[in-house]
């Protein structure tokens, strides 16, 4: 159930942010018995990386995280840990300057 | 209605405001607990109310701060994030400012 879940969840996030990348975890085993696991939605942790994010606050990062799974926050996602990043621009230049030197 | 005047009152009367699941001294959920240890770690005084017995505030928060989930931290009437947020400010230092300019507010 949570792995079809995770698969929803990335189709919003993606859709919505174009993450360049994200990491979506199931920590529902670590809540099991809590009573916010009793009514079957899920924990989980994102990690996403996006340019959508740039300029952004901490506080605008997660409101967009919520506002791209909608519906799911109600009826599938009990709790959502979030790490919202903006890709390492290092990263981005450095790649494609090493490639061109192999 | 009414009870959107008082959540509003509730964060504009004190300069920090922590609605959470339980208390600081027992919290009902790992979230609220990190988020209350990180403002005492940074010596906030803060005003909390445990939203697990106020079912209406539970209910209406989320629509007055348009923000889902819980612990929500209010700094001077502000929501300012959950607990990721009140973790990732106090790492960074800016937690233990916020709390400092807003005792002097």
């Amino acid at each position: 159930m949570n792995a079809e879940r995770i698969e929803r969840m990335r189709a919003k996030l993606t859709e919505a942010l174009a993450p360049t990348t994200l990491d979506i975890i199931d920590d529902s085993h670590k809540h099991v018995g809590h009573a916010g696991a009793r009514d079957g939605r899920g924990h989980f942790t994102v990690h996403v990386t996006s340019s959508a994010f740039a300029g952004l606050s901490l506080l605008a990062r997660h409101r967009a995280i919520y506002a791209a799974l909608g519906g799911m926050m109600d009826t599938d996602i009990h709790a959502l840990a979030i790490k919202a990043d903006v890709p390492d621009p290092m990263s981005e230049c450095w790649i494609p300057f090493l490639w061109e030197r192999l | 209605m009414e009870i959107i005047n008082e959540i509003k009152q509730t964060v504009e009367s004190h300069p920090i405001v922590l609605f959470m699941k339980g208390t600081p001294q027992f919290p009902m959920c790992g979230f609220s607990s990190r988020t209350s240890q990180a403002l005492k770690a940074v010596g906030a005084e803060f005003h909390s109310v445990n939203v697990l017995e106020h079912p209406e505030i539970r209910a209406n928060l989320p629509r007055f701060s348009n923000w889902p989930t819980f612990p929500q931290l209010f700094i001077n009437g502000e929501l300012i994030g959950g607990c990721d947020i009140t973790i990732e400010l106090y790492e960074k230092g800016e937690l233990a400012q916020m709390v400092r300019e807003a005792k002097s507010a």
